[in-house]
């Protein structure tokens, strides 16, 4: 280890004409298409799973959202990626079809929607029941009440805890290498071993990952402070003084 | 707090000591009356668990036999602690200190011979191409278009993309996590080939569910001397491990070892490797020596 780091690893050639520099950013890019990707999916399945688990008069929506949350967030990760990659193709030929970058990206979708659904509900439950009935008394229909009143309002609490499962998301990206898909983290173990050079290999992936997950903790406080209605969420009255 | 800072002086102290005795591993031994082997978890037939914290293979009985000879010269009984290494750990546990001797799978090449020493070669790798029997593959010329799976961590691949540019012949690379993993793409379709050490392509075409289907073929893509590794600038131990290889070469031990390794069933699953000694391994018998994988690739 007495060595001094030699950056210029970075400019060797990885044998097949691209550098090693070069290779690090197409995988980062990688990371970001994987993360963004699945935030899209984890953020619609979510916001819908987490309102069907409140609907006042639809056991059977709620029953199955409750089964949706509770299925995705009682396997671990690595396991239902391996399920969607390996398993599923197995029962259903069709899915041999389905790229793999689409297997990853829903996998890890569908376990974020499952702890944003979570989130989602928390947020609806914690506004006072007279949120509720001011749009029953407005003639709103459920989903009107939802549109208008409810989710307006219940995103606004959440935006805090939405903001670290982005970050999380973009970090848990790092298990997508497990099925081959060419990001960071495959990255960092692939080329330490091909240039023996660990240390600068994996401070460079370091800086990136936190670059990113920076930029998106940045992106949604932006987002949160236009969001911001002053007054409103303290107006519920038990959504807590933010 | 103070409990703290002792425990942090004794840790100090005791790495400060680790690393005052680090090039002298025989003196360090015998204070000691303990030696660190390195061990693998899935290195095919050189290195591999059987559970319970128990190891085994070819390597790691080339290094008891080592340890037998080092207690022999500390004239006392060794108490043996297996450490568990990695691809990623493995060199840096053997330069602080931490592993005395690794019995894993580890290439001797140029780089890593700035860091650590080697044992003289006992057993020299050949990268292979596993495909399926019925693929039609014979060559890497035929991997033109196709999905070619390695294991994350490993420098197999770059090998083949190397040769791949030189022959104008492109291919996808696909990473398994681990071996498994890798033979797991073959297996389910993901990829068209395995690129891997022949040992370990071997062993896993033995011990999948139909060994039939799989088959090695193509050209050999590299040549590796894997080694048993230790610490840099110990030249009395690496004498003693040298000396003892010597010895086993020369009253047939080793190929009584590699015939029991590679040729007959092993655990767990008690299969066969069914890999004959190859001529690159016989060579390096016959002329003992720890030149790294580059001067392989020259001759």
């Amino acid at each position: 280890m007495e060595s001094v780091m030699d950056w210029q690893v970075f400019l060797n050639d990885d044998g097949s004409g691209r550098t090693y520099l070069q290779w690090m950013l197409e995988a980062w890019r990688w990371t970001l298409a994987v993360a963004g990707c699945s935030w899209v999916v984890a953020m619609v399945v979510g916001a819908l799973m987490g309102t069907l688990r409140t609907l006042p008069n639809s056991p059977w929506a709620v029953r199955f959202a409750n089964a949706w949350v509770e299925l995705f967030r009682n396997i671990p990760l690595l396991v239902q990626i391996f399920i969607w990659y390996f398993v599923v193709p197995k029962i259903f030929p069709a899915m041999q079809q389905v790229p793999g970058f689409a297997l990853v990206v829903m996998s890890l979708g569908f376990f974020t929607s499952a702890r944003i659904a979570e989130q989602v509900r928390a947020g609806i439950q914690a506004l006072p029941k007279g949120q509720r009935y001011a749009g029953m008394a407005m003639g709103f229909s459920t989903a009107q009440t939802y549109r208008y009143v409810i989710l307006p309002m219940a995103f606004r609490i959440i935006f805090p805890p939405l903001t670290s499962e982005s970050m999380n998301l973009l970090k848990n990206s790092s298990v997508a290498f497990a099925v081959s898909i060419s990001e960071l983290t495959m990255f960092a173990m692939q080329a330490q071993e091909e240039t023996s050079r660990g240390i600068e290999i994996y401070l460079g992936v370091t800086v990136l990952y936190a670059a990113s997950a920076f930029a998106v903790n940045r992106v949604m406080a932006f987002v949160e402070k236009r969001m911001q209605i002053p007054g409103f969420i303290v107006a519920g009255g038990t959504g807590g003084g933010h | 707090m103070k409990k703290h800072l002792l425990a942090f002086a004794v840790a100090a102290l005791a790495t400060g000591g680790a690393f005052a005795q680090a090039s002298d591993t025989i003196a360090k031994v015998k204070a000691s009356g303990t030696i660190t082997m390195g061990v693998r978890d899935s290195s095919g037939a050189l290195a591999f668990t059987l559970g319970d914290g128990k190891y085994t293979g070819f390597h790691y009985d080339v290094c008891q036999h080592i340890i037998a000879n080092l207690e022999k010269v500390v004239g006392k009984k060794l108490d043996i602690k297996y450490q568990l290494v990695t691809s990623q750990n493995r060199i840096p546990l053997v330069q602080n200190g931490t592993v005395d001797l690794e019995c894993g799978s580890t290439t001797n090449n140029a780089t890593r011979q700035k860091d650590v020493a080697f044992a003289n070669t006992v057993y020299v790798e050949e990268v292979r191409i596993a495909v399926k029997a019925n693929s039609g593959i014979t060559s890497i010329a035929q991997l033109n278009g196709k999905n070619v799976a390695t294991t994350t961590g490993t420098t197999s691949v770059q090998l083949l993309r190397k040769n791949e540019r030189a022959t104008g012949v492109d291919f996808k690379e696909v990473f398994g996590k681990d071996h498994a993993d890798s033979f797991l793409l073959l297996e389910s379709g993901r990829a068209d080939a395995f690129v891997m050490d022949g040992q370990i392509l071997a062993g896993n075409i033995s011990t999948s569910k139909n060994p039939a289907d799989f088959k090695i073929v193509g050209e050999v893509l590299s040549v590796e001397p894997i080694a048993i590794m230790l610490r840099k600038d110990d030249p009395a131990f690496k004498k003693l491990a040298d000396d003892t290889i010597a010895s086993m070469v020369k009253t047939g031990e080793m190929a009584k070892l590699y015939d029991k390794w590679f040729m007959q069933p092993i655990p767990p699953k008690n299969v066969k490797v069914g890999l004959p000694a190859s001529d690159a391994t016989k060579a390096a018998w016959a002329n003992l020596n720890d030149k790294p994988a580059e001067d392989y690739a020259k001759k």
